[in-house]
């Protein structure tokens, strides 16, 4: 697995509620860690992906995302009703002569196609999304795209989590949240960073992050953006929890307008970046701790 | 009856914010969070929970050890990889029941899963449906579904004109739910340039579903070049920049104490909104 400085650790960013700071945090842990070894940044929020505006990556790989939904043969159908009884999604409908396929309700399950007495269901990719990779400033990158109008984010989601890197550590940008898009980004990480701010909404996102992550049984601590702001909840939260304050950032008009130039945190203010290196290095510690002690 | 949503793509641009305000400024009309899995609108309208009920959505697999011979097929079959060691992580499974159809020992049950819960509230601005989506679950665009029918069922008994809507961040299942069939979306951004990208995604989405959409930028003033940008780009699509509100503390200060920011503030911020709500009644009753 990793190395003693942390090298090969996945580290998933997520926070619960949105626009609390996960793509800055994010690409700034990332582009922090770049000198130590190989860094990959990966942005799981398929939906609203942000992190490109940022890092501005040059893209050298496009793949079309596309899930298998049926294709039926009507000259080998005897119209049974086998595919419609087994489809939980009621994506198929058979009604006198003709089979109905509502291919934006299928998951792709394949059940049908395999069930099928006559074979007379076939496969074809339907294309909800696009999944991108390449490079910027050192780094390496990934995105994936859904389609608008699509509904479901998880199989482009599960696309980009395959192209993480084997070796180097692999940072991940989540989509806000709790439900199938989260458990999708987060799923399998080393150790979650989740996002908050000091106010009532983000301490009540939090804890749902939290109830995610330990479901998971995921290790994860907090970083406190626009600090300053609001109340102390969140810290008597995480001290109440045993959960590390692993970062504070402060609320400040010249870290928001960097971000809204799309200028990361630490191109911007190069003094952050031994923030996010320790950081970074606190997650190692915690995380070896946790195998250390699962080891023995 | 006409039905408003509030939606932005990108999270934490004040969509809960604004529609709590709307809450205190409109009249005849029920709340709606159709946010499930990170619901916030209870923070700030304190309801008095009248109905609390379950919400049992969809399946999950369950192998029978003792029937189960360890033949491996399910595993080969599953395209979720929910299934390792024969056993099903409920996480990953998204119950679509082929390994249920096809075991033949017959060991794989499908079970049915309670997703969360829902509620029929009471606050000083009227009825609040609402819902708890269950940590880590599926079918969030189910539930935002159920929710929204309960809202506006409540709007025809009770004969009401208004359900106002928080929406979810992104573009993905539980908007399209909060989304299709609503008289007018109101997309709340930010003037940086996630907030202008999201924008553009959430815009596409309106036009996909034929949804007439109107345009608020929060905390203009955080980049007056963004904003520019943004109602340059609005123009360009036949939109109108409906509201723009300055970047302000009170948003905040009114979470912390838990009312909306029109009645925590009487100036300023408060003013835009109440500016931005009577563009949307007009645009409602036009």
């Amino acid at each position: 697995m990793w190395s003693e400085d942390g090298e090969g650790m996945i580290v998933s960013v997520a926070s619960g509620k949105g626009g609390t700071g996960k793509t800055l945090v994010a690409t700034s842990l990332a582009l922090s860690l770049k000198d130590k070894g190989r860094v990959q940044l990966l942005d799981c929020d398929v939906e609203e992906p942000n992190a490109h505006l940022l890092l501005r990556p040059v893209i050298t790989h496009s793949e079309a995302l596309c899930i298998p939904v049926p294709k039926v043969d009507d000259e080998k159908c005897t119209y049974c009703r086998r595919c419609a009884e087994v489809c939980a999604y009621h994506a198929i409908a058979v009604v006198p002569k003709h089979v109905m396929t509502f291919s934006e309700l299928c998951h792709g399950c394949g059940a049908c196609s395999y069930i099928c007495p006559e074979k007379a269901i076939a496969e074809e990719g339907r294309k909800i999304g696009v999944v991108e990779s390449g490079h910027s400033n050192g780094l390496d990158f990934a995105h994936g795209k859904l389609n608008v109008g699509e509904a479901m984010a998880p199989p482009v989601i599960r696309k980009v989590r395959e192209l993480a890197n084997h070796d180097g550590t692999v940072i991940i940008d989540v989509p806000p949240g709790t439900s199938c898009p989260v458990v999708e980004s987060v799923k399998n990480s080393d150790f979650c960073v989740l996002v908050t701010e000091p106010t009532p909404f983000g301490l009540n996102d939090l804890v749902l992050a939290v109830e995610t992550v330990r479901q998971l049984k995921i290790s994860c601590g907090v970083v406190i953006n626009r600090a300053g702001v609001g109340d102390g909840k969140v810290e008597e939260y995480c001290r109440r929890e045993s959960i590390p304050i692993l970062l504070t950032i402060p609320l400040d008009t010249k870290i928001a307008r960097l971000y809204s130039n799309g200028i990361t945190l630490v191109a911007g203010m190069p003094m952050w970046k031994n923030d996010f290196v320790r950081l970074f290095e606190k997650i190692g510690d915690i995380v070896h701790e946790r195998t250390g002690r699962l080891e023995r | 009856m006409k039905e408003l949503v509030v939606l932005s793509g990108k999270g934490g641009t004040g969509k809960t914010s604004l529609v709590a305000s709307f809450a205190a400024l409109a009249r005849n009309k029920v709340l709606c969070d159709c946010d499930v899995d990170a619901a916030d609108l209870h923070l700030v309208l304190q309801p008095h929970i009248r109905e609390d009920h379950e919400f049992w959505s969809g399946q999950v697999a369950v192998i029978d050890e003792d029937k189960c011979t360890q033949c491996n097929l399910c595993q080969e079959l599953c395209r979720f990889d929910a299934i390792h060691d024969f056993k099903v992580d409920p996480i990953s499974c998204e119950g679509c029941g082929f390994c249920s159809h096809m075991c033949p020992a017959e060991a794989v049950n499908m079970k049915e899963n309670m997703s969360g819960h829902w509620f029929i509230s009471d606050t000083k601005y009227g009825p609040l449906v609402h819902a708890r989506l269950g940590i880590a679950k599926e079918n969030s665009g189910k539930l935002v579904a159920l929710v929204r029918q309960k809202a506006r069922q409540i709007a025809e008994s009770d004969d009401l004109d208004y359900v106002i809507s928080d929406g979810p961040p992104g573009i993905g299942c539980p908007v399209i739910s909060s989304l299709s069939g609503v008289s007018l979306a109101l997309l709340v951004t930010e003037p940086t340039q996630s907030g202008i990208h999201d924008l553009e995604r959430v815009l596409d989405l309106c036009r996909h579903f034929g949804v007439p959409a109107l345009v608020c930028i929060n905390k203009y003033d955080i980049n007056e070049d963004n904003t520019r940008k943004i109602e340059d780009y609005c123009l360009s699509q036949g939109l109108r920049a409906a509201a723009k509100i300055p970047f302000d503390n009170v948003f905040t200060e009114s979470i912390v104490k838990g009312i909306p920011v029109v009645e925590h503030s009487r100036d300023g911020v408060a003013k835009s909104i109440e500016s931005l709500w009577q563009s949307i009644y007009w645009l409602l009753e036009g």
